[in-house]
C-alpha cells in the first residue's frame, strides 16, 4: 500500500496555506514532515487524512482516493496522533483503546491491546482517565491507541512538542517501532529538529511548499 | 455508543443525577396522579354502581354518600326504620339496602344490614356462611386476610370507625363470632364486615320489640334472609337489650363527638329507638328518580343524594386539584428536559475535542448524535424508572400508613392506564432536549475542531 499525494494546493481565502505539494511514501517507509509553525503542516496531514479536501491535487491511499472514500480509508487503514488530542476523555486508557479498536477494525483483541500497553510502559496505566496521566504517558496512550488498529499509515503530529529530551527520544523511537511492528508507513509532522536523526527521509515544508 | 454514553453521564455525575432527580421527582408525581385519578375514579364509580339514590339523616350529601357508599366518612345522623318499610313499599323501588353502622374491628367497618345487600353487590360466600342468627358476622376478603380471623373466632367491635378510637370503646359483652368469609368483589366490600343491623341494635343496647321484624318478616322471606323474627336477643345472647354502657358513659376519654356524630354507637341509652343510618335504593323504573328523590326530601326529615351526581362532584372537586399538581408536575418534566438540554449544550461545547477524535477514530456523524441523544434518553429512561417506582412504593407506604388511602382502593403494582404513555412522553422529551446539541455536534467540522487545537 502506497501513500501518494499529488499537487495538493490549499487557500483560506486569499491566503494560500500548500502549493503544489507532491510526494509519496512507499510500503513500511518512515519520513520526517519538517517546518516551522504555520508552514502548512497541519493542513496537509488533514488533507491526507481526508478530514479536509484540497483546492487542488489529489492524495490517494492504496488507489483510494482520499476525497472520495476519505472516511472509510482513515477508519481501516489510518492510525492518528493528534498535538493535543490524545483520547476520549471519559474513558480510562484501556477502553480508549478498545474503542479505537472496534470503531476502525470492528472487532475487540484484548490480547493486543494489553501487549502494546505492555510494550509501551503503560500498563500501570490502564485504568487511569486521560487528565491522570502525565504528558508523557498520555503521548504513549495516544501511540498506542493509533497503533492498535494495526494501520497501513501511521500520521503522527508534533508528537514530541512539550516533551523534554528524554522524552522526545522515548517517543520517537516507540513510534518508529511501533510502525515497524506494525509494518505501517509513518508520516510525523514536526517542527522539532531533533527528530530529523532518527529518519531516513525528511521532506521539508517552508511556507506551504516543499523545499528543495 | 451505549457504553460510551454511559461513560460520558458518569464523567459528571452531579450534574446526571440532578437531572435524573427532576425527572424522577416530575414521573412520580404524574404517575401517582394518574394512580388516583384513574383507580379512584374507577374505583368510586365501581362502589356506586347500581345505587340509584341513598337516603339518609340531613346534612350533607356529599357526606352521605361517602359514608354509606364508600365508607370513608363519618354518617350525617341516623333515619327511623319506618323509611325501610316506606321505600321498599314503593312501586318504583326495586331494592332498598338497608346499613346501620357505627362500629370498627380493627379499623375495618362493622356493617349492619340484612340480605339486600349481599344481592346487590352479588356477593359470594368463600367460606362458612351468611350471617343468620344475631351477633353473627361475615368478613370482607381483605378484612379476612389483614385479620388472619378464622371462622368461628368471637371478636369484639368497637365505637367508632378508626383503629385507634377502638381500645376505649370496645363492646365486650358483645362478643361477634366469625360465621363466614367472602369472596374477594373487588368493591368496597371487601373492606367491611357484614352483620344484621339487629345486631348492631344488640351491641349498643337498643331496643328493638319484635313487632318491627314481623313488620319486615315478609319482605326478609322475599330477600332469602333467614333472620329468625322470633329470636330473643336479649335472653339468648346473654346481654340485656339496654347492655350496661354506663361505663362507656362515664370514661372520661370518650371518643371526640365528631367521630360518633349521627351514627348509632350514640345511642347509650336504653330508650333508644332503633334506627338505620343509610338506605342504598335502586330503581325498579325511570319514574323513582324523578319521585322519589322529591318525595324524600319535601316530606320526610330525611335527605336523598345521588350516588352519581355526588361521585361525578367529588371527581370534579378532585379534579381541579389533580389538574393543578399535573400542570406543576409537568412542567417539572419540562424543566427537567431543559436541565438536559443545557447540559447537553455545554457538553457539546466542551467536548468537541472528544468528538471530533471520533469522527477521526471512524465514528460516523449518526454514531456521534447518537450517543449524544443515547445520554439523553438514558437519562430520562433513569429519571422515569426512579419516578416510577418510586409512586408505586409511594402507594405501598400510603396504603400501610392510611387507611384513608387504602379505603380508596388503589393497587400499588397495578399501572394505570396512560402510565406507559407517560414513560414514552418523558423519554420523547430526553431526546428532543438531545436533539439541538446532537445537531450541533452533527455540524461540527472535526478539521476545523483540529485545528483549533
Amino acid at each position: 500500500m502506497q501513500l501518494t499525494v499529488d499537487g495538493v494546493t490549499l487557500s483560506y481565502g486569499d491566503r494560500r496555506v500548500l502549493s503544489d505539494i507532491s510526494f509519496s511514501l512507499n510500503p513500511c517507509e518512515q519520513a520526517l514532515l519538517l517546518g516551522p509553525s504555520g508552514s502548512g503542516k497541519s493542513s496537509l496531514l488533514n488533507i491526507i487524512s481526508g478530514l479536509q479536501t484540497p483546492d487542488e491535487g489529489s492524495v490517494s491511499l492504496g488507489g483510494a482516493d482520499m476525497a472520495d472514500d476519505g472516511d472509510a480509508t482513515r477508519k481501516h487503514h489510518m492510525g492518528i496522533i493528534f498535538q493535543t488530542l490524545k483520547l476520549v476523555s471519559a474513558l480510562n486508557v484501556r477502553a480508549n483503546l478498545l474503542l479505537a479498536q472496534k470503531l476502525q477494525t470492528g472487532g475487540v483483541d484484548r490480547n493486543l491491546v494489553e501487549a502494546t500497553l505492555e510494550r509501551l510502559g503503560i500498563a500501570d496505566r490502564a485504568k487511569a482517565r486521560p487528565f491522570e496521566l502525565s504528558q508523557g504517558e498520555a503521548q504513549r496512550a495516544a501511540i498506542a491507541r493509533a497503533v492498535v488498529v494495526r494501520p497501513k499509515l501511521l500520521i503522527a503530529d508534533e508528537p514530541t512538542s512539550a516533551l523534554d529530551l528524554v522524552n522526545t527520544e522515548s517517543v520517537a523511537r516507540l513510534l518508529i517501532e511501533s510502525a515497524e511492528e506494525s509494518g505501517a508507513m509513518l508520516l510525523i509532522a514536526t517542527h522539532d529538529d531533533r527528530l530529523r536523526s532518527y529518519f531516513a527521509r525528511t521532506i521539508s515544508l517552508s511556507e506551504g511548499r516543499l523545499a528543495a | 455508543m451505549i457504553s460510551l454514553a454511559l461513560a460520558y453521564l458518569r464523567d459528571r455525575p452531579l450534574t446526571t443525577a440532578l437531572n435524573i432527580l427532576l425527572l424522577a421527582i416530575a414521573v412520580a408525581m404524574l404517575v401517582l396522579l394518574l394512580q388516583l385519578g384513574n383507580q379512584a375514579s374507577e374505583r368510586l364509580e365501581g362502589d356506586a354502581e347500581g345505587i340509584d339514590l341513598v337516603v339518609g339523616s340531613k346534612g350533607s350529601p356529599l357526606q352521605l354518600i361517602l359514608s354509606s357508599v364508600f365508607h370513608v366518612d363519618q354518617p350525617t345522623g341516623n333515619i327511623p326504620l319506618s323509611s325501610l318499610e316506606l321505600l321498599r313499599a314503593d312501586p318504583a323501588v326495586a331494592r332498598a339496602v338497608p346499613l346501620a353502622l357505627g362500629d370498627n374491628f380493627e379499623g375495618y367497618r362493622i356493617v349492619g344490614t340484612d340480605s339486600s345487600f349481599g344481592e346487590h353487590y352479588r356477593t359470594e360466600i368463600a367460606q362458612g356462611r351468611a350471617f343468620d342468627a344475631p351477633l353473627e358476622a361475615v368478613f370482607g376478603a381483605t378484612v379476612a386476610a389483614e385479620t388472619g380471623v378464622t371462622l368461628g373466632q368471637k371478636f369484639v367491635g368497637s365505637h367508632g370507625f378508626a383503629e385507634d378510637e377502638a381500645d376505649e370503646q370496645g363492646h365486650d359483652h358483645a362478643p361477634f363470632e366469625t360465621v363466614g368469609i367472602l369472596a374477594p368483589t373487588g368493591s368496597v366490600v371487601d373492606r367491611l364486615i357484614l352483620t344484621s343491623y339487629e345486631s348492631v341494635w344488640d351491641v349498643h343496647g337498643i331496643d328493638h320489640d319484635h313487632d318491627h321484624a314481623d313488620e319486615l318478616e315478609s319482605e326478609e322471606r322475599n330477600d332469602g334472609h333467614s333472620h329468625d323474627a322470633d329470636h330473643a336477643h336479649d335472653s339468648e345472647h346473654g346481654h340485656a337489650s339496654g347492655h350496661d354502657h354506663s361505663g362507656e358513659a362515664a370514661e372520661p376519654d370518650n371518643p371526640p363527638e365528631q367521630s360518633r356524630r349521627g351514627s348509632i354507637l350514640q345511642a347509650s341509652d336504653s330508650d333508644l329507638e332503633p334506627e338505620l343510618t343509610a338506605l342504598l335504593v335502586t330503581y325498579r323504573s325511570a319514574s323513582g328518580a324523578i319521585r322519589i328523590p322529591a318525595m324524600v326530601n319535601r316530606q320526610t326529615e330525611m335527605q336523598s343524594a345521588v350516588p352519581a351526581t355526588e361521585t361525578a362532584r367529588l371527581i370534579d372537586l378532585m379534579g381541579a386539584s389533580i389538574d393543578g399538581i399535573r400542570l406543576f408536575a409537568w412542567l417539572l418534566a419540562a424543566t427537567g428536559g431543559l436541565a438536559i438540554f443545557v447540559a447537553l449544550l455545554n457538553m457539546a461545547r466542551s467536548r468537541e475535542g472528544d468528538l471530533a477524535l471520533l469522527r477521526v477514530m471512524g465514528a460516523s456523524r449518526v454514531q456521534v448524535i447518537a450517543t449524544i441523544i443515547l445520554e439523553g434518553v438514558i437519562t430520562a429512561a433513569v429519571g422515569a424508572l426512579i419516578g416510577w417506582i418510586g409512586a408505586h412504593l409511594l402507594i405501598v407506604v400510603a396504603q400501610v400508613n392510611s387507611a384513608t388511602l387504602a379505603d380508596l382502593g388503589l393497587k400499588a403494582w397495578s399501572p394505570a392506564a396512560g402510565e406507559f404513555a407517560l414513560i414514552a412522553a418523558v423519554l420523547a422529551i430526553g431526546a428532543i432536549a438531545a436533539l439541538l446539541p446532537a445537531v450541533r455536534v452533527y455540524r461540527t467540522d472535526p478539521a476545523r475542531v483540529l485545528a483549533r487545537n
